[in-house]
């Protein structure tokens, strides 16, 4: 295409008014020098002018010939088609407003899911080469579950490996509001996580402003040193860039600050979703850190030409030395995942259900809506009749059509954008919701290409959907048609209908069975037993503001606080714990039974807990043999525990545990054994789990209060605060978080799938009635005749109705049947997503059954109605 | 007298035509149909319903520009004028109209 040629097609299609008057200028000054020719050769002026117009011929041929030299022609015809269509849409603003809403909600719906997988799933984690990233966990043997590994181990991995470049990781036992920031004014509870030092490096992630923590600082005792978040840097220090180098008071010891870390850095989001963090502090990797037990949380970045499986062969041979060599350490059996399979991975089943999910949805939407454009055309037949009879193709007229639902599913982007920028916004919001990243989605550019080209995949399918009946438009069957309802060509447009509606109702079926299965394993969730009674529980944070210089001091400090709480007002009962279900950075130990003989690598993992006398009964954990801890299980007293029944079964098999021994602190006494509970996972089962008096422990990982009120939680916290008061007077103001909020939490990622998924089933269904209803409404009004002689002769109106609503559930059932095997089949694909219900759970399927086939009784029964209604004088006066 | 259209003259024809008049300066579309038919001395009659059309389509492939300038009656109007394209085509076309006219020339002799 020349520059000229360009120039000119553009001129015609931006300057069109200007580039028409020049036509017409020009032409006329044609005509005017003519007229002057002849008026030389003698004419009369007034002759002249006839004579030359008749000369020039018929002006608008000419014109038209010239339109066609400019060569847009077909665009021509595309602003008229659309022109038309606007034309159109606006006389019939009913239809017009219900397709771009069923378009809107479709796109809307499918631009949300697509904005949440593209997050989630299809794009790269945001560092460096991060398919080279692994994350290495350490599995228990005899237990459940997946545990850090020891800093020695790490340490003598990352010596003799030959698969990766490094091995760093991060100290996954921070709770909220660990540091707490003095010396600014009013003391801060922020939340920091210690990474070891080269963890930012091989993740490829630098700091904006400032440095990487040095070697110095990595080193035990070393210089204190903290590296900011970018929000903490923002909000509190106004993004000052000389923030770097201050000194700052973090749990009473000075720290300097390195450095600010990206805003686009979200480590939280990543690796422990739901959380928050403020602070980066360095994490030594030395003796001292090896002697706090599995600690390291590993990630390691594999070496070019490395494999995962090859590096998982290595580790399982490494391990057995390392384990072998020292068998004093903790047990090592390293277990390799690609970092992004370990953070996504979880919800890629489900995800990929809520895609398949939207996608049917997004297909049902189509059919509604090739099914509504084919409605209109049939009362647009004579329309379409008339314009084939003035030379209109058939691909003119199928052209016609395409833009119609290519226009139609365009004005859908616009209420489908504003519906998927507030569901973006909306997960994005959804703190509680434990699911990695889902705070950075947002409708992004990849979003509005996907949106833009789904409009027009939609518009293209309904448009050849509905086109697919343009041509059966007889021209003068249709002109001449008394609209009988018996031509060929109506039985067809019925066919092509009910294929849709059919399609419409399996597709829903299908939706529902999926729903229906995960909506019965969330309750089922909701539904295990979890060993301890949230309800009216709330736990919430006093750790001192001051380091206690012992431990006596320390359990003055808790024997005050506990007796401040159980003697508030509302409080019916108080402990202290340093582990609280489903929260953060639980800790595990191995041991063994004394007397027991294991090599070490085989002992069983045990959870945690040090808890106060009074704990049980407040967390509402039942007690099943023996006794609680009371206030005099001291140091000074025999070292006692209480342990699980599974842990008690594990050690002890067919034994009573009470009076048993665990080889631990010199040996506890098992003195009472309790139900298991949940606090990993609600679908996880507890594991091991040991109870020790904390008054025998130096070593709280943190100090909760946990109480039982009926009082509000929010009114709780302030009188307990005001209480605790004299006591601490830095006490941070922690909130109370019911323990029922932390089930919730962990039942979040299931609600979230259900409730998105009985979303688009609602929406599947009601799109799926409104087909039924249109179809059947249609066909009645076309047998109205019929209707009305067999009124005539005597049929009464309830088996006309009867009739209707027969037909009506004939399609129901097609589609009920073919949804159902489809179910069937598909269902499997859902086993990892259920739980405890079987992909062929009978219910499920007899109550989709049944609720769909309410739905379409519902959707036949108005215009049933209307057959039973008909007056047979009037329909047959009606031609 | 008969017209360039219904003469089924070769395809192009009015377009080499055009270029041509247009060789001697600018002109407006009367004046291009007044010279090709006085010229030739009335026997080729241009069409005014061919001859916009061709004018737009030369100039939208670039061998003719057009600006609008005052004509001798003082009026607005649109004059054509040769590009360095246009020039370019009407030295070869009119080589290969030569070479054609030589040849059929030759054939109607022969025949």
């Amino acid at each position: 295409m020349s520059s000229s040629d360009i120039r000119v097609r553009l001129r015609a299609v931006l300057a069109r008014k200007r580039v028409e008057e020049d036509l017409d200028d020009e032409l006329a000054f044609h005509i005017e020098m003519q007229a002057r020719k002849n008026a030389a050769e003698g004419m009369s002026p007034r002759e002249a002018v006839r004579l030359a117009r008749i000369q020039f011929g018929v002006g608008d041929t000419a014109k038209e010939e010239c339109r066609d030299a400019r060569g847009v022609q077909m665009f021509d015809e595309f602003v008229r088609d659309i022109a038309y269509t606007f034309r159109n849409l606006r006389r019939d603003a009913g239809f017009t407003t219900l397709a771009i809403l069923i378009a809107g909600l479709g796109i809307g719906a499918s631009t949300t899911v697509f904005s949440v997988v593209n997050t989630l799933l299809l794009r790269p984690l945001p560092f460096t080469q991060p398919d080279r990233l692994v994350w290495i966990g350490n599995v228990a043997v005899n237990s459940v579950g997946e545990w850090a590994l020891q800093v020695d181990h790490v340490l003598d991995l990352r010596n003799q490996t030959r698969s990766f470049a490094d091995l760093q990781g991060y100290f996954d036992f921070s709770k909220p509001g660990d540091s707490k920031l003095t010396g600014e004014g009013q003391p801060v509870s922020l939340t920091g996580i210690q990474v070891s030092c080269g963890l930012f490096p091989l993740l490829g992630v630098k700091p904006v402003v400032g440095n990487q923590f040095t070697a110095e600082e990595c080193k035990w005792n070393g210089p204190g040193a903290v590296l900011l978040t970018y929000g903490l840097w923002k909000t509190r220090y106004a993004s000052d860039p000389s923030i770097v180098g201050r000194k700052l008071i973090v749990n009473d010891s000075p720290v300097t600050v390195a450095g600010v870390m990206p805003e686009a850095f979200d480590f939280a989001a990543v690796f422990k979703p739901g959380a928050h963090y403020d602070l980066f502090m360095p994490f030594p990797l030395t003796e001292e850190t090896n002697k706090w037990g599995n600690t390291l949380s590993t990630v390691g970045r594999l070496k070019p030409g490395a494999t995962l499986a090859s590096a998982q062969a290595e580790f399982a041979i490494l391990a057995h030395r390392i384990a072998s060599q020292h068998p004093e350490r903790n047990s090592l059996n390293p277990t390799l995942q690609s970092l992004d399979e370990h953070v996504n991975g979880r919800f890629r089943p489900a995800l990929l259900a809520l895609a398949c999910a939207v996608g049917v949805v997004m297909l049902i939407v189509c059919a509604n809506l090739a099914s509504l454009q084919m409605a209109r055309a049939a009362t647009r037949q004579k329309e379409m009749a008339i314009r084939v009879a003035l030379g209109a193709g058939r691909g003119r007229l199928i052209r016609q059509m395409l833009t119609e639902s290519m226009i139609l599913a365009g004005l859908g982007i616009v209420p489908g954008l504003i519906l998927a920028v507030a569901g973006t916004s909306a997960f994005a919001h959804l703190q509680s919701f434990n699911i990695p990243l889902l705070s950075s989605v947002r409708v992004d550019s990849e979003a509005l290409v996907f949106t833009v080209a789904l409009a027009l995949l939609t518009g293209l399918v309904v448009g050849l959907a509905a086109a697919l009946q343009a041509p059966a438009v007889a021209i003068h069957e249709t002109l001449k048609d008394s609209n009988r309802g018996s031509n060929s060509g109506a039985r067809r447009h019925n066919v092509i209908r009910g294929t849709l509606v059919v399609t419409e109702i399996s597709f829903a079926c299908v939706l529902l069975v999926g729903t229906g299965l995960l909506v019965r394993s969330f309750l089922r969730v909701l539904d295990v037993t979890l060993g301890f009674q949230p309800e009216s529980t709330a736990a919430i944070r006093i750790d001192p503001g001051q380091n206690f210089p012992d431990q006596s001091a320390r359990d003055t400090y808790l024997n005050e606080v506990l007796r401040i709480a159980r003697s508030t007002t509302g409080v019916s009962a108080a402990a202290i714990t340093d582990t609280i279900p489903f929260d953060s950075g639980e800790v595990s130990w191995s041991a063994i039974g004394k007397g027991q003989v294991l090599p070490p690598s085989q002992y069983p993992e045990v959870f945690i807990r040090r808890v106060s006398d009074g704990y049980l009964h407040t967390a509402g954990i039942s007690l099943i043999a023996g006794r609680d801890f009371t206030a005099n299980d001291t140091p000074s007293s025999p070292q006692v525990a209480i342990v699980n029944q599974t842990y008690a079964h594990t050690l002890w098999p067919g034994q009573n545990p009470i009076g048993q021994v665990v080889d631990q602190d010199g040996g506890r006494r098992v003195v009472g054994v309790v139900t298991d509970t949940r606090h990993k996972a609600l679908e996880q089962a507890a594991g091991n789990e040991m109870y020790m008096p904390m008054r025998q422990r130096a070593d709280l990982n943190g100090i909760q209060l946990v109480v039982r009120s009926s009082l509000p939680p929010a009114a709780l916290a302030s009188t307990l605060r005001a209480a605790l008061k004299p006591l601490d007077p830095n006490l941070a103001a922690d909130e109370f978080r019911t323990l029922q909020q932390l089930v919730d939490r962990a039942a979040s990622p299931r609600r979230f799938i259900a409730l998105l998924l009985a979303g688009f089933s609602t929406f599947a269904l009601i799109l799926a009635a409104l087909g039924i209803y249109a179809l059947i409404s249609y066909s009645v009004s076309q047998r109205t005749q019929e209707f009305g002689i067999r009124r005539a002769l005597g049929a009464d109106a309830f088996e006309l109705q009867g009739q209707v609503l027969f037909q009506t559930l004939s399609l129901a059932a097609i589609g009920v049947v073919i949804g159902l095997g489809a179910s069937w089949l598909l269902a499997r694909s859902l086993t990892t997503l259920l739980f405890g219900v079987t992909p062929t759970d009978p219910m499920t399927f007899a109550s989709m059954i049944a609720l769909l086939g309410a739905v379409a009784m519902a959707a036949g029964y108005l215009p049933a109605r209307r057959a039973s209604m008909v007056d047979p004088m009037t329909a047959l006066r009606a031609e | 007298m008969s017209d360039v259209n219904n003469m089924n003259l070769l395809q192009g024809t009015l377009d080499l035509l055009i270029l041509r008049t247009l060789k001697t300066g600018p002109l407006h579309g009367w004046a291009i149909s007044e010279r090709i038919q006085q010229i030739s001395q009335d026997v080729l009659q241009v069409n005014q319903g061919s001859l916009y059309p061709a004018l737009h389509r030369l100039e939208r492939k670039g061998a003719i520009a057009a600006d609008w300038a005052t004509s001798e009656l003082g009026r607005r109007a649109r004059f054509y004028r040769l590009t360095a394209e246009g020039k370019r085509q009407l030295d070869l076309e009119s080589e290969s109209w030569h070479a054609l006219t030589v040849a059929i020339g030759r054939v109607m002799k022969l025949a």
